[in-house]
């Protein structure tokens, strides 16, 4: 089929998404208008994104990649750019394509500088086949959805595809084993920046091949090219974190919880600066910095009758192990909530490589979700005292809940993705919690 | 001097993990954990050794158990697994139990052969503590899995391997794939053809669950455990814990109705 005009495709994907609502196949965001889009149109996407005078930046890893999105989004709007990007869960090629079609005006045009795309690895691998980015942020491989990707090596090597097709600059996490590895940044044709932490902060951060040994990682072939990374997070106190960018530094403090944030504000400093330049300097973005606010569902803070409740999306072992850090200065009356939904991965076997030591003193109030007993009995093992198995989510909240009211005391629930939406729909009852896409 | 439950003290059980830091994806971690939290409940003292490689072999063990891995870190232990081979059948003859998960597993057999795709690699010779062998494939064997066997009853766990296994004539399967819904039974276990999974030779065990597998197959740590206890005294006088099971029943009965 010959390519067709944008005008043409934008009024037959729009129609598209009216019929997909109206025969109510999703809401918003669905695929449906992305595919039709594919079909009667493949080079749209890669017509309307080239067009932009700033290109696109593509931002991957296992985990921190909604967050830091989100990061690089704000910053960039702070220095006066108009950004596109995509929402969350749409982060795949016909989702990106989707949310093109909500944004571009009836001729196909994007009113945008610069386009910021959270893109899950697996796809990212195709949406580099179709479009370029200008520049790249790379997170992280750690153990996720083993059960989708197979093998961490393998996640490893679809990072390396888009790194590959990067045109201008690869920003990467220079303390991961595998990111930083020479057969990783080796034969790129972009420039490679790293980004990482200061020597402070070494036995605060394991890396996932060290998870069950507590040893600090071993860095002594760390760095890109031998450089140490030219953006650090080189301390945290409580809610401050301390950056450096090409020598600068700043304190800032951080309405982002959780340390890990930090070092994922460290990596969209250094893809800001990779991108903008000179005028992006710390002094500048750190004020922007500071005012980002947690992403839906990524460790968000719900006012209940004037008690916190806490959100932890927790999906793979480091992440979990890091959120029972961040959480370790404050205490909590905890539940958690595991579901084997196709989302949330359906091998349990990652509970087993989080060290939940940490919560054998204050003990767990409630495990819940489909797989609470695998919980329960992950648990009984590490010898963590669980009150009550309750399966059916919204009874375990009513617990937490009515022990709240009782205690006045923080709350806080580790959950999974498709427990986490699960359970806000039940908040919505008692609080006032965001809609969610 | 034993008594009937809890009490009993003697020499400590001496359970080693081969190669945890390459060999530990996958929860297999639990397994361990489990072994040694179930004999301290029985009344057992525990000591846990680890192999990595080019360490020295401890001597005198009691239990082995060994998890899955990347394929790289399967490369990276197969010549110092075959420099201990010899140590170690000696032990698989003297009736040690030993739990091998997947990677392990493959490598307790006599090789692995890379899948065709895999231009490069060359076949894994392993040290035949099993009569297994396992040839590499582009498909991949990825879900829930539950397999039943005449020793332990019901296993439970999860698998996700593209090596293929077949049985050699002195090898038993640990169990036959249970049908999985509507879904060919057959798709997953050694092969994804046979209907076979796992191997059981003597007091070794080799496996393609994960889960981590122990947890929620108590039978198979406690014949474990017996048998490592038998091992050190001479005597068959490991009494499971007294604990309630019903929370590992539940789980049980759980993961069996998930889909794969």
């Amino acid at each position: 089929m010959l390519p067709m005009h944008s005008a043409l495709t934008v009024a037959v994907g729009r129609t598209a998404r009216r019929l997909a609502r109206l025969r109510g196949r999703g809401r918003g965001g669905s695929a449906f208008p992305g595919l039709v889009v594919e079909r009667i149109d493949p080079g749209f996407l890669a017509r309307t994104l080239d067009a932009l005078p700033h290109g696109v930046v593509v931002v991957s890893g296992t985990n921190g990649k909604t967050t830091t999105t989100k990061i690089v989004v704000e910053l960039l709007r702070a220095q006066g750019l108009k950004v596109f990007t995509n929402p969350t869960g749409s982060n795949f090629v016909r989702g990106v394509s989707a949310a093109l079609l909500t944004e571009v005006d009836a001729r196909g045009r994007l009113d945008a500088d610069i386009a910021v795309l959270e893109l899950d690895e697996a796809h990212a691998v195709h949406f580099v086949r179709l479009v370029k980015p200008r520049a790249s942020l790379l997170l992280n491989v750690m153990r996720d959805q083993l059960d989708r990707f197979g093998e961490i090596d393998h996640t490893a090597s679809l990072l390396r595809a888009v790194a590959a097709a990067t045109t201008e600059v690869v920003v990467l996490n220079a303390d991961d084993p595998r990111l930083s590895a020479p057969r990783f940044t080796e034969g790129l044709s972009a420039r490679v920046e790293g980004f990482g932490i200061g020597e402070s902060l070494r036995r605060t951060f394991l890396s996932d091949d060290d998870l069950r040994r507590e040893a600090p990682m071993d860095l002594s072939g760390s760095g890109v090219e031998g450089r140490a990374p030219s953006t650090r997070l080189e301390s945290i106190e409580g809610r401050t974190a301390r950056f450096t960018l090409q020598g600068e530094q700043a304190e800032v403090e951080m309405a982002l919880p959780g340390i890990h944030n930090m070092l994922n504000a460290a990596g969209a400093l250094a893809l800001v600066r990779a991108v903008l330049g000179e005028r992006a300097a710390l002094a500048q973005l750190a004020p922007a910095l500071s005012q980002v606010r947690a992403a839906f569902g990524r460790g968000e803070l719900i006012d209940v009758g004037g008690v916190p409740l806490e959100l932890a999306l927790v999906k793979n072992p480091a992440g979990f192990r890091m959120a029972l850090l961040s959480s370790a200065a404050q205490r909590a009356t905890t539940v958690i909530a595991i579901n084997d939904q196709y989302a949330d991965g359906r091998d349990m076997s990652w509970l087993w490589d989080v060290d939940f030591t940490a919560l054998r003193e204050s003990g767990v109030l409630a495990v819940t979700g489909v797989r609470a007993y695998d919980m329960a009995l992950r648990l009984r093992y590490e010898e963590v005292p669980v009150e009550s198995v309750e399966p059916d989510l919204g009874a375990a909240l009513r617990l937490l809940l009515e022990r709240g009211r009782a205690d006045r005391e923080p709350m806080r629930i580790y959950c999974t993705y498709t427990a986490m939406l699960a359970l806000r729909a039940e908040l919505a009852q008692f609080a006032d919690v965001e809609a969610v896409l | 001097m034993s008594t009937e439950n809890g009490q009993a003290r003697g020499p400590a059980l001496r359970i080693l993990q081969l190669y945890p830091e390459q060999m530990n994806i996958y929860g297999d971690w639990g397994n361990t954990l489990t072994l040694q939290r179930r004999a301290q409940w029985a009344g057992f003292e525990v000591e846990l050794l680890e192999h990595e490689i080019g360490g020295q072999m401890p001597s005198d063990v009691d239990l082995v158990v060994g998890g899955g891995g990347q394929d790289s870190g399967q490369v990276a232990i197969a010549p110092d697994l075959r420099r201990h081979g010899a140590q170690l059948r000696e032990w698989a003859e003297a009736d040690v139990p030993m739990l091998m998960i997947c990677g392990s597993y493959q490598l307790f057999g006599h090789v692995f052969v890379p899948a065709a795709q895999d231009a490069g690699s060359e076949p894994l010779q392993g040290i035949s503590i099993l009569d297994v062998e396992t040839r590499g494939s582009a498909q991949r064997l990825i879900g829930n899995l539950t397999v039943r066997t005449e020793q332990f009853g019901e296993v439970v766990g999860y698998e996700n391997h593209s090596g293929l296994t077949s049985l050699g004539p002195d090898a038993t399967a640990l169990g036959r794939v249970a049908p999985f819904g509507e879904e060919d039974s057959t798709a997953g276990g050694n092969n994804g053809a046979d209907g076979t999974e796992g191997a059981i030779s003597r007091n070794v065990i080799g496996t393609y669950l994960h889960g981590a597998l122990l947890p929620k197959n108590p039978v198979l740590a406690d014949w474990l455990l017996g048998k490592a206890v038998l091992h050190r005294t001479g005597e068959d006088r490991y009494r499971a814990p007294e604990i309630d099971e019903s929370i590992t029943r539940e789980a049980r009965r759980v993961a069996m109705s998930r889909p794969r």
